[in-house]
């Protein structure tokens, strides 16, 4: 496949694999975050941990929409959905993800009307064929999917069509970054970069991390191939003792972002004053919210909305996996409570959260063994 | 009464979608609900997709499956076709050859007529192309809004295919898994049709009778194949996750061994979703003696439709209970039973 198999290419992804070995500096130990839910995905699925040397750590970073938002904002979210003629909608991401009273799929067996929609425009589109419904597409994500939700607002606003609206769970990268960098037992050695996010935002926005922080960033695809590509380049920096913004992912990543989408973004999006992450708590200026131009197609002013806070299970060490802290078998519920059918924190549930993905592809291999190879 | 219903162990509230989707919580419902209380208190170990009975000492496989596909027509088939070919292929990969069927139709009162015709002619033809006769049947009709258009139930018997004796207990370490072909065409060409996405991609679904294939493989290497299912709802995953459970043994695939087209992987590359949880209907996998495998390969790329099989991977004593992809480069994943249905991944 075009641009896919050319970076799952097994004599170049062994041939960097050699690289990083040839550059890791074995008297010590790095920590790179990937800040991206993508890349923690990519790297359990196509076992990249076993090609980096043991004193390589990857440590899972915020980057996950789904994981870090809080139980109370699904539960709001739902509250609207069990109006009488409400349409919910949300990417097929959120289905699976449990409110105090169940996830939204929970929700649909007992009959409440929610759809998976693949892009806001399919809500919108929803919306338009059911003009005696109202639509509600439960908006999550980073900037990666936020321009979209903002170009179906205005597309909702110049058409004049009122029986839709968006429930904004969208969030910044930036804030939780820093986040991640003040928390006073951070010790990350250099950033993993998020690529999708990057495509939106550039690669400006990091220049602080190099700078003031004095880590190295580089920007990273979701490849096997980028993703060693990248440590590689973390590993040059660090043994040249510098601390720079890197663009590895250069192929859809320019470096000043996509003016047209960051354009529609400030158009429709306000920042919010704080928000609340799961895991890490309060943060300023983290989220977006609807501007008061839109406030017609905003669901939380449209509906009366409990704004329930809803504290996670003591037990659950969600926002110590979500920092690096521990590792996520190391939770006291992993894989007993918490599981990815009977998931107790959002981490368990995305495919990108660092403990489904350390669940689905990671858990039980410490049993293995080498195996003998395959004859044909 | 009191015994079995203390064994209870199904604790799940309310019947969930999940519950329906061949995976974990099918298999929580099925030991902890129906086998505590329909099969004398167990599972008849371990599940297979057909039951083997005894009628006056003739042993006789009997299977039965409910269709309830939306859209009802897709690229490469509809339900009336499924119907026909998923019982008889459940049938054929617990060794058996379907010999007759009866179907039950649950019709929503508002089905035109010529929707419910060409299914049914679907299923004369499917019938007809799988040499197995529809013995009878039964139709119920439900008020409009109370089914969606149409569901088909068929019941399924056949004799046992001489030569064969498969059961997860005959699986041993250093047996090779061999697939029947590509796999993922039916669940991707399925969501694609649903008309949800703007995909388009040249996908059929792969429904058809894999009866030919299994007699081939009898009749090459017939006591080597050690065990067979067809990777319905959940896909190869969760059905060699099954067998893993099954037989305490683990099993290793290698990826780049494993037939996927080029638009499966597409769709699934764009949608987050694994292959190996898309779910077939005209694939089996089976496990084969080591020393003959060569030749249960051999035996299937000669068959028409078979041309495309491939020897995937092979049963390790670990990691027990699981499987393990192992990746172009030497890295390795655990592949995991679907929970519930695939879900896109999007944001």
């Amino acid at each position: 496949m075009k641009f896919v198999d050319e970076f799952r290419e097994p004599v170049l992804i062994t041939r960097t694999a050699d690289e990083i070995r040839r550059l890791a500096d074995p008297r010590r130990h790095y920590r790179f975050m990937e800040v991206c839910g993508g890349h923690t995905h990519s790297i359990y699925r196509f076992g990249l941990k076993d090609l980096l040397p043991p004193n390589i750590e990857l440590v899972h970073g915020p980057g996950c929409p789904v994981c870090v938002l809080p139980m109370g904002r699904i539960d709001d979210g739902l509250s609207i959905a069990e109006q009488p003629d409400v349409i919910f909608t949300a990417f097929g991401d959120m289905m699976r993800v449990p409110g105090t009273r169940g996830s939204p799929l929970e929700y649909k067996a007992r009959g409440t009307d929610i759809r998976i929609v693949y892009s806001p425009t399919d809500a919108l589109r929803l919306a338009r064929r059911n003009p005696d419904k109202h639509v509600l597409f439960f908006a999550i994500g980073f900037e990666t999917t936020a321009p979209s939700t903002a170009l179906t607002l205005m597309r909702a606003k110049a058409d004049g069509i009122r029986n839709f609206s968006v429930f904004c769970n969208h969030v910044t990268i930036i804030p939780a970054i820093r986040a991640i960098l003040d928390s006073p037992d951070m010790r990350i050695d250099a950033f993993i970069g998020p690529g999708h996010v990057s495509t939106v935002i550039g690669c400006r926005p990091y220049t602080w991390i190099a700078n003031s922080e004095e880590k190295p960033i580089v920007v990273t695809g979701f490849e096997p191939l980028d993703i060693l590509q990248s440590i590689v380049m973390l590993l040059r920096q660090l043994n040249d003792r510098q601390q720079k913004v890197e663009n590895q992912y250069t192929r859809a990543v320019p470096w000043e972002g996509n003016r047209a989408a960051l354009k529609a973004m400030a158009e429709v999006f306000e920042l919010r004053p704080y928000f609340e992450w799961r895991g890490l708590g309060f943060i300023s200026q983290s989220a977006l919210r609807l501007r008061e131009s839109y406030a017609e197609w905003d669901s939380e002013r449209r509906f009366s909305v409990p704004g329930v806070r809803v504290t996670d299970p003591k037990a659950a060490q969600c926002g110590e996996v979500l920092k690096g802290f521990l590792k996520p078998a190391q939770c006291k519920l992993f894989g007993k409570e918490c599981t990815p059918e009977h998931p107790v924190g959002a981490l368990m549930v995305s495919s990108e959260g660092s403990c489904a993905a350390y669940y689905s592809y990671e858990h039980r291999k410490s049993q293995v063994l080498t195996h003998g190879s395959l004859t044909r | 009464m009191t015994s079995t219903v203390s064994r209870l162990r199904f604790r799940d509230p309310q019947v969930e979608m999940a519950h329906g989707a061949g995976g974990k919580a099918s298999r929580r419902l099925i030991d902890g609900l129906f086998a505590p209380l329909l099969f004398g208190g167990s599972a008849p170990a371990p599940l297979g997709d057909a039951a083997h009975i005894n009628v006056n000492g003739t042993c006789v496989a009997f299977t039965t499956d409910s269709f309830v596909v939306s859209p009802l027509r897709f690229p490469g088939g509809s339900i009336g076709e499924l119907a026909v070919n998923g019982t008889v292929n459940d049938l054929a990969v617990s060794g058996a050859k379907a010999q007759a069927l009866v179907v039950s139709f649950v019709l929503e009162a508002g089905l035109r007529t010529e929707v419910l015709e060409a299914e049914v002619r679907a299923m004369a033809a499917a019938a007809q192309a799988a040499g197995v006769a529809i013995a009878g049947g039964d139709t119920k009709v439900v008020e409009h809004g109370k089914a969606d258009q149409m569901y088909i139930t068929t019941s399924g018997i056949g004799p046992l295919i001489s030569g064969l004796s498969i059961s997860p207990a005959a699986v041993r370490c250093g047996d090779k898994i061999l697939l029947s072909g590509p796999i993922g065409d039916h669940g991707i060409t399925i969501l694609l049709a649903r008309g949800d996405l703007d995909l388009d991609a040249d996908l059929r679904s792969d429904t058809r009778s894999v009866l030919p294939l299994v007699e081939r493989l009898a009749e090459a290497v017939g006591a080597a194949v050690h065990w067979m299912r067809d990777p319905t709802r959940g896909g190869v995953a969760t059905t060699l996750n099954e067998l893993a459970n099954d037989c305490g043994l683990g099993i290793v695939l290698s990826e780049d061994r494993i037939p996927v087209r080029d638009e499966v992987r597409g769709a699934c590359e764009l949608l987050g979703l694994d292959p190996l949880h898309i779910a077939n209907e005209g694939q089996f996998l089976a496990v084969v003696a080591a020393e003959q495998a060569e030749a249960a390969l051999e035996a299937l790329r000669e068959t028409p439709g078979g041309h495309e099989a491939a020897l995937i991977g092979e049963i390790t004593d670990t990691p027990p209970g699981s499987v393990l992809v192992t990746t172009l480069y030497g890295g390795s994943r655990i592949v995991d039973m679907l929970v519930g249905d695939p879900l896109p991944r999007i944001c």
